[in-house]
């Protein structure tokens, strides 16, 4: 098992998880809050819409096209 | 000065795994790029969720022996100088110059507005499947899939193989062109025996989503259905309206296209010299269609036509198989007006189709509205507007998606 | 075919932010306006909308002084989308020699009038946290800003009510008062404005314009990374360049959060094609001040022209040789600082009045234009 960190919060996630599945495994699923306020979730799930675009290790980038990686910190954008 | 290869395969789905193969006996010196976390394309996905084909490993394990790099993770940001692509991973980006390219960049979801479609809870047919086979958790959850193709049936078994609650699969071909469809399926055996697996009692043909239902998240949806309105109650809903060739990197290579995928001719190559294309950026027709295509590309690109022409027939077979398709999911016009003047089109920019109505064409719209502005670069909203209002976005410009400042720093030297 | 006279007093040709600012002018002064445009777009589709003042000439600093001044008037009205901005500039200077061009920028600006005062480097790295290290200082002009230009040329339009006609047409001909469209119509009116940037020369091959093309780059949304426009003291010296390609540091808060970047300039090229290795040398001295967007992701980047004139200064008035042909091109890369006050000077030529700066400096007639060929036998009145 893999142990991210999601918002702050220990995950444990199955080998090849990716992170837009850890973002519903370990929190309401959303990934930012769009321009005019709603809540957003992974979308298109194949590395086109950047729904899912958070912070990983600091760096924006796409939930659906990453796996989860040990000790990886996950934010989701508010 | 940049690495440098024989031949670049950009995609590995069947087309780039396939082309690989075929071209790696030559000797060529081979590298294969995705963007995605493993080798497979968006069929033959890896991960907690997924169960791989015994054809899946065998290309894979292919890839291995013939020890052929595999760049996953990776996505072309631009094109470089003359035959050379600028690369971006989580790490690093570099230039990568090559002597020929094969362009198996595959297809995408056609996603359209309706109301309620930014609601989490909803994603497109093929976006669940990748999603549950990344390890997207759905036991128990009851799902609505709906829109075009034989997407949503694939789409349906993963869910299903997951613990998902069918609620209703809405086809928005009718029926008799379903029945066609079907009724040509024992000329491609595999595809019918997939067919029938995959065909199933919650399966409506002539029905589409009307409204996605819910405040924060999706709480059900409102579908139109053997003429009438019906609601069902559920947790998840996901919509596909057919396929979209991703040909973005082609026209930034200024290869010309043909009614909107990457125009190829018998030896799968494009209109630029030493470019190759091969898969549903060529045009729609499945998997096998894409391996057939992939090994022609992989051996014309290393020069061997002989080992190319024989696998021309079989091409031909799948060819028909694409026409089929692409002619009896034809998309509904009553699917253009599901959106509102407050359904928002451009999920990046949150922008509303009343801002878009009425106005002079894409660039106008997006000028003045911010529509297609925003990270997706009009991807999704883009191709919605073709359908919606019949504009063209223009050729996409660098980056051809987000890509780190640093990434294009690399540009600066083209030797 | 005779001529048929517009439904309107005055023809624009061009609907960018000087042919709009020209028509919100003209019809402000009660005249009815025909706006033409071909939807080809030009510099203010894709330009950068920064509302500076230059004064790289006296002329130039009347001009954008008097303007921004115009701006800051129109600013309570103008809508969400014109996102208008009073964010200031700071002009960045890397060292003593710098610090020395800052300070006397700072002198002749303040004998302007202009609000503005010099920073040392800490107060520097206060206001702007992101930039490196060891820059000397700043010289912070208050009254700068920034627009979001296509928006607020469509705000100036609507803002003529009933007395601003738009059309999509091409001009593709004009002789004095007399432009002809693409569909072999001549249009008359009293007066032809040509506001068509660096389109006006396909036009009017006289006229002393030459494009100089610019590459920018905008990022994805990061919020309150930088708060004001800055700009590299150098900008001046690549703005001034006459041949080569030069490169100078230039971002921009937009109020999307997103950090807009240039600035290039090329000479003798009318090809729209993103080129790798300018791009690249123009971010590579974007992170030369701000290291911190190295990786912040990039999400688009475009070119486009600027219509520059010889000496710097837009052409405004009318055409020496074409009776009725009045022009108001050239602005570079100020089109969008300068479109209210060239509005106001083109007018107040046109109604032959007195305007509150000497127009001399941006007359035509400064150049050689040559006389208007006879329109076509048919074209007559």
């Amino acid at each position: 098992m893999i142990d991210v960190h999601l918002d702050g919060r220990p995950l444990r996630v199955a080998p090849g998880t990716t992170v837009a599945a850890a973002l519903c495994l370990g929190g309401d699923g959303s990934s930012r809050t769009s321009v005019g306020g709603q809540r957003r979730a992974p979308f298109c799930g194949m590395g086109v819409c950047q729904e899912c675009r958070v912070e990983i290790d600091g760096q924006r980038r796409l939930a659906c096209q990453t796996l989860c990686q040990p000790g990886m910190r996950v934010e989701t954008r508010p | 000065m940049s690495e440098h290869y024989d031949l670049l395969i950009v995609g590995a789905g069947p087309a780039g795994m396939a082309a690989a193969l075929a071209a790696a006996p030559s000797g060529a010196r081979i590298a294969l790029l995705d963007d995605n976390p493993v080798p497979g394309g968006q069929i033959w996905r890896d991960g907690p969720g997924a169960h791989l084909p015994p054809l899946a490993r065998r290309l894979r394990d292919g890839l291995e022996r013939h020890a052929i790099p595999v760049w996953s993770g990776t996505r072309v940001v631009a094109a470089a100088g003359p035959q050379a692509l600028l690369l971006e991973d989580p790490t690093r980006g570099w230039r990568v110059r090559y002597d020929r390219l094969i362009l198996c960049t595959g297809a995408r979801e056609r996603l359209l507005p309706f109301p309620g479609w930014t609601l989490p809870g909803v994603t497109g047919a093929g976006g669940l499947q990748a999603l549950i086979k990344g390890g997207l958790p759905v036991a128990g959850e009851r799902l609505v899939i709906a829109g075009s193709g034989p997407l949503l049936l694939a789409s349906a078994a993963t869910a299903r193989a997951a613990g998902a609650h069918l609620l209703r699969i809405a086809e928005q071909a009718p029926l008799a062109a379903l029945a066609r469809f079907t009724a040509g399926l024992p000329r491609w055996p595999g595809k019918a025996l997939q067919a029938a697996r995959l065909f199933d009692h919650r399966y409506r043909a002539g029905s589409h989503v009307l409204e996605a239902l819910g405040d924060d998240r999706l709480e059900g949806v409102r579908l139109w259905q053997d003429g009438s309105t019906v609601e069902l109650a559920c947790e998840r809903l996901a919509c596909g309206f057919g396929l979209v060739p991703n040909t973005q990197l082609a026209e930034a290579l200024e290869c010309a296209l043909r009614d909107d995928a990457v125009a190829v001719d018998d030896w799968q190559a494009t209109s630029r010299p030493h470019h190759y294309a091969a898969g549903e950026c060529t045009g729609f027709g499945g998997s096998e269609l894409a391996l057939v295509e992939g090994a022609i590309a992989g051996h014309a690109a290393v020069g061997e036509q002989t080992q190319a022409r024989r696998l021309f027939p079989r091409r031909q077979r799948w060819q028909r198989f694409a026409d089929a398709l692409a002619r009896d999911f034809a998309l509904d016009p009553r699917l253009k007006t599901l959106a509102r003047p407050d359904t928002l089109v451009c999920r990046c920019e949150d922008v509303p189709y009343a801002a878009l109505a009425g106005r002079d064409g894409w660039t106008d719209a997006k000028l003045v509205s911010r529509c297609g502005m925003g990270a997706c670069q009009g991807r999704i909203c883009g191709g919605a507007a073709r359908v919606l209002f019949g504009w063209t976005p223009p050729a996409p410009r660098p980056p051809l998606s987000p890509a780190r400042i640093e990434t294009l720093l690399c540009l600066e030297d083209e030797a | 075919m005779s001529p048929a006279q517009a439904r309107a007093d005055v023809i624009v040709v061009g609907a960018g932010i000087v042919g709009s600012a020209c028509a919100h002018e003209l019809a402000r002064r009660g005249l009815d306006v025909l706006v033409l445009d071909d939807r080809r777009g030009g510099a203010t589709a894709v330009g950068m909308g920064h509302l500076v003042a230059m004064d790289d000439n006296p002329a130039e600093l009347a001009l954008s002084a008097w303007s921004l001044e115009l701006w800051r008037h129109l600013a309570p009205d103008l809508d969400d989308a014109s996102a208008y901005r009073n964010c200031g500039t700071l002009w960045l200077a890397a060292d003593d020699v710098e610090m020395a061009a800052a300070d006397a920028k700072r002198a002749t600006l303040a004998a302007h009038g202009l609000d503005c005062q010099l920073l040392g480097a800490r107060a520097l790295a206060t206001a702007e946290p992101a930039l490196r290290d060891g820059l000397h200082g700043a010289l912070r002009v208050a009254g700068d800003g920034i627009l979001y230009a296509p928006n607020a040329a469509e705000w100036l339009l609507a803002k003529g009510g009933a007395r601003i006609i738009r059309h999509a047409a091409q001009v593709v001909q004009v002789c004095g008062n007399l432009v002809r469209l693409a569909d072999e119509r001549w249009l008359r009116a009293d007066a032809v404005v040509l506001a068509n940037g660096i389109h006006a020369a396909d036009l009017c091959p006289d006229l002393p314009l030459r494009p100089k093309k610019g590459h920018l780059l905008i990022t994805d949304r990061y919020p309150g990374r930088i708060h004001h426009q800055l700009v590299e003291l150098g900008y001046v010296t690549s703005a001034h360049a006459s041949e080569g390609t030069s490169v100078a540091f230039n971002a921009q808060p937009r109020p999307t959060g997103q950090i807009f970047l240039g600035s290039s300039r090329q000479f003798d090229t009318l090809d729209r094609r993103v080129e790798g290795p300018v791009l690249a040398r123009m971010l590579r001295r974007a992170l030369d001040y701000l290291p911190g967007l190295a990786g912040l992701n990039a999400i688009r980047s475009w070119t486009g022209f600027r219509a520059a004139s010889p000496d710097g200064l837009p052409l405004l008035g009318p055409h020496p040789g074409q009776p009725g042909l009045w022009l108001a091109v050239g602005h570079e890369g100020l089109g969008v600082t300068t479109a209210p006050a060239s509005a106001r000077l083109l007018a107040a030529q046109l109604f032959d009045e007195r305007p509150p700066i000497d127009p001399t400096p941006y007359q035509p007639q400064r150049f050689p234009l040559a006389q208007s060929a006879v329109p076509a036998q048919e074209a007559r009145p």
